[in-house]
């Protein structure tokens, strides 16, 4: 106990907020809430990890840590909507001189391939993964990570960017299925079950006809045990049953018909991730409610595309009109939110929403997307993305509007903690206020 | 530049101008393969269907005009065997996948449909690839182009399913090869035609089995009983409809024996084989096929491809015809369903069929054999105005089509098409040039300087 005590003082940088101030104001910024207007000169108070007060008339309190705000914008903590921050990426393949395990043979859906519905992110997620400051220091105070390795590859959580240890970051460990549509090895596909895109969308067809029957077959057996037969139990129908929702990849036109479609009919709450070309599709997505979580990786042709081989009008223009799909989604009043999708320098993020801004989004709704938007989504707007009395003090202040090329983060508030972003350097970092 | 892109996009949707109004084709020659040849002949189309034909036919006031002088209406071409739209083929990976199903994977964006109107065909049946002995679910569509996933769908069609039979689904092709590490996942089963005359009994059975099971159930709720529902089975449910006739079942097959196999099995287990596909064997056992009232979709003269296409003559389709069996022309394949016609074509060629018969092989017969007939398949008052007009004699190595309707839209105009050309390469280079602009300003400053250069 002693050793490792002492192993974490050699690392006084990992030290986090529990000995810093527990109440602070910033006083005479520029406010947006984002759940109303703008507030041009005010006060935000934070107490115990809490927005305590917000407003134009509020004086800071006398226990009060006093920020001078002026010519600062505060915003509310930006979010990831679909992540994979804070799980350290996979280790990689132990070299063996044992010989790996058979597959087990996969004779169809009922042997469950491809199938870790009860992974949850919440279990995974190490308090120091390095991505988790490198996102804060970008503006970034949740996360909604997810496991991402299978067909049904578990639940996400959504979890604050700062803490020392996993179970406090959770907000919520239950936020989704992540449902990934994926088919073994290229040409002639997987050799086992489901090798195609249509045995894939069968599977989870066949995955939820189960689940919906487990639960039946459970209800009646736990009344009626004598003289029937039990059910079998099955971890994975369990885990998808818990779900509060799934999400579905849907990039091109035709794939967000499909699964807008699909959505419905596997009576689930659906989101759709990508988004590319449902700039095509907002008539579609309003009338169908489903919400849409837009990759921040604007698609562009690969380096490595055949020089020789051109491609396609649909094809140039899906790529040219691709950063407009959030500015059609805001006019369609279709709900969405965004994600970095594997974006390596999460400051890069705000360059890629400045190219939505460009083709189109109002920077209010910018804004509501990366915050309010993405809490309604994954229904804790109760508690998370916007500046509101009572809500987690989850805030971003900057110097300049947000997603501008020259804006700086200059203080960055996750559940009342304060965390100063060290300038030019994403790894790099600067402890809580006041312990220094 | 938006008035390029609006023009782009207005390029993806079909010419829909004729949509309301009724419309008139005069003058020209009406195939209508049911009911003779019309020589200065008209169609009147109203509401998407065929309102008359004739030589004289009374166009309302405001009806579009189409002068078709010295051309040929013929209905539109329907195709027994493709796989154009589908994003997946097969499901290979198991003896029996019933579960999927090529609805769920259509890709309406598929330039192979357009080009499919260029040849004149204007329905398909979409089908599961030939690696199971029991494949996947297939659907009957319209060459919608412009449309929906679902608004291609023949609505009303019957589903059907595809099986396979002989090489394909014996998966020799996908052992090791010699030399390589052996497979972690053994070659699947059936090896032998044997197998896969044990796989389809195998399915049957459980099928039997399924629908007993619920059967029972159903029986229990009805005395009152509690019982737990059996748990539905997406790869057991269509044989249940194929048992009770609900599903067509489509058959890849190439030889006489194995022809003769299925129409046995079929007869055991009380189901109707509604096509047999490819069938390059079928002149040998065309007499049982006929008594089983089967039909054969087959080819013209492509043959020799595999072990099992190696008995093929270029008169198997006038021969089974002669004996009475329902026959159709399919294409298998995107390109030889842009010239269904010159296949057809062929089968006088070599059968020394009738005119009629041989555009019936890709019209009446193909949708005889889909049960679309009532809707399609010839120039008929009553059905879809579903239209393919040439300009020359479709059976004509010459004929070009110059203009498709499905539904009384036209959906194919070969002028339109050659005069939007130059501009769509305009937009093309516009967005090309528009891309390689932006990466340039993208790129940091500087890059590619080492420093102290």
């Amino acid at each position: 106990m002693r050793i490792r005590l002492s192993a974490w003082c050699a690392l006084p940088l990992l030290l986090q907020s529990a000995e810093g101030p527990q109440v602070f104001a910033i006083r005479n910024a520029r406010i947006v809430p984002v759940s109303r207007a703008p507030i041009e000169k005010g006060t935000v108070v934070i107490r115990d990890g809490l927005i305590d007060a917000v407003g134009a008339n509020i004086d800071p309190p006398a226990d009060a840590w006093v920020i001078e705000g002026a010519g600062l914008t505060v915003y509310p903590g930006l979010i990831d909507a679909l992540s994979t921050w804070g799980i350290p990426a996979a280790a990689p393949v132990r070299s063996s001189t044992t010989a790996t395990p058979a597959a087990p043979a996969i004779s169809g859906p009922e042997d469950r391939p491809s199938n870790t519905s009860y992974l949850k992110a919440a279990d995974q997620i190490v308090a120091t993964d390095r991505s988790i400051e490198a996102a804060r220091d970008a503006g970034f105070t949740t996360a909604i990570t997810f496991p991402t390795a299978n067909i049904f590859a578990g639940h996400g959580a959504i979890f604050n960017l700062a803490g020392e240890r996993p179970g406090g970051m959770i907000v919520s460990p239950s936020a989704g299925m992540y449902i990934a549509i994926r088919t073994g090895a290229p040409g002639i596909g997987s050799r086992t079950f489901p090798g195609s895109l249509m045995g894939v969308i069968a599977y989870i067809r066949q995955i939820y006809l189960d689940a919906d029957h487990y639960k039946l077959a459970n209800e009646i057996y736990a009344t009626h045990p004598q003289g029937l037969q039990r059910p079998a139990y099955d971890r994975t129908l369990a885990a998808v049953l818990e779900s509060p929702r799934i999400l579905l990849p849907a990039s091109r036109a035709v794939e967000v018909d499909r699964m807008v479609r699909f959505g419905q009919e596997l009576k689930r709450s659906t989101l759709l991730y990508g988004g590319a070309e449902a700039w095509r599709s907002a008539e579609l997505l309003r009338q169908a409610k489903t919400p849409v979580l837009v990759s921040l990786k604007w698609p562009e042709r690969l380096p490595t595309a055949d020089p020789e081989a051109p491609d396609s009008l649909r094809v140039l223009e899906m790529r040219d009109k691709a950063p407009s799909t959030p500015g059609v989604l805001a006019k369609a009043q279709v709900k969405f939110a965004f994600y970095s999708d594997g974006i390596a320098n999460p400051k890069d993020v705000a360059k890629a929403v400045k190219k939505a801004i460009d083709a189109g989004l109002a920077q209010v709704d910018a804004v509501r997307a990366m915050t309010l938007s993405a809490a309604e989504i994954y229904n804790v707007a109760d508690r998370l993305g916007s500046i509101d009395k009572g809500k987690i003090a989850n805030l971003v202040v900057t110097e300049g509007d947000l997603f501008q090329d020259r804006t700086k983060v200059k203080y960055v508030f996750v559940d009342g903690a304060k965390y100063e972003p060290q300038p030019d350097s994403g790894s790099a970092r600067k402890a809580v206020e006041g312990t220094q | 530049m938006r008035i390029y892109l609006s023009l782009a996009a207005a390029a993806l949707l079909p010419v829909s101008i004729f949509a309301a109004a009724p419309i008139v084709i005069r003058n020209a020659v009406v195939l209508t393969v049911t009911k003779g040849t019309i020589r200065n002949g008209s169609v009147l189309v109203r509401d998407g269907k065929i309102a008359e034909v004739g030589t004289n036919v009374n166009a309302p006031a405001g009806a579009t005009v189409i002068d078709a002088s010295g051309q040929y209406i013929m209905p539109g071409i329907i195709d027994c065997h493709s796989h154009i739209i589908a994003e997946a083929i097969n499901e290979g990976t198991v003896s029996v996948s019933s579960m999927v199903g090529i609805g769920d994977v259509l890709n309406p964006e598929d330039i192979a449909i357009y080009r499919a109107l260029a040849g004149g065909v204007t329905t398909a049946n979409i089908l599961h690839g030939s690696a199971n002995s029991i494949g996947g679910k297939c659907v009957v569509v319209k060459m919608r182009w412009g449309k929906s996933a679902s608004e291609l769908l023949f609505e009303g069609a019957m589903p059907g399913i595809k099986f396979a039979l002989g090489e394909n689904p014996k998966r020799r092709g996908l052992t090791a090869p010699f030399g390589a590490a052996p497979s972690p996942t053994p070659a699947r089963y059936p090896a032998t035609r044997m197998g896969v005359e044990s796989v389809i009994r195998g399915a049957f059975n459980d099928a039997k089995v399924y629908q007993a099971a619920w059967k029972e159930y159903e029986a229990k709720k009805r005395r009152g009983e509690i019982a737990i529902p059996p748990a539905r089975d997406l790869k057991l449910e269509p044989l249940v409809e194929v048992l009770e006739g609900k599903r067509l079942v489509h058959a890849h097959c190439y030889r006489q024996d194995e022809i003769l196999m299925l129409l046995h099995v079929a007869d055991d287990y009380g189901f109707h084989i509604q096509t047999l596909q490819h069938v390059l064997e079928g002149y040998k056992v065309a007499k049982e096929i006929a008594a089983h009232g089967t039909g054969a979709s087959t080819f013209s003269d492509w043959w020799a491809y595999k072990v099992e296409a190696y008995d093929a003559i270029p008169y198997n389709a006038a021969l089974m015809m002669r004996k009475g069996v329902l026959v159709s022309l399919n294409s298998d394949d995107a390109e030889l369903m842009r010239h269904l016609n010159t296949e057809a074509a062929k089968v006088m060629k070599y059968g020394d069929v009738t005119e009629t018969e041989a555009l019936s092989t890709i019209t009446i017969n193909p949708a005889k054999q889909l049960r679309i007939d009532n809707r399609v398949g010839s120039i008929e008052v009553g059905k879809d105005a579903d239209l393919a007009i040439y300009d020359a004699h479709p059976l004509s190595t010459f004929a070009k089509v110059t203009k498709v309707l499905i539904d009384g839209q036209v959906y194919f105009d070969r002028d339109k098409d050659v005069a939007e050309r130059p501009e769509k390469e305009k937009v093309k280079q516009m967005l090309i040039t528009k891309a390689a602009e932006e990466k340039k300003k993208s790129a940091p400053q500087g890059a590619g300087r080492r420093p102290g250069q």
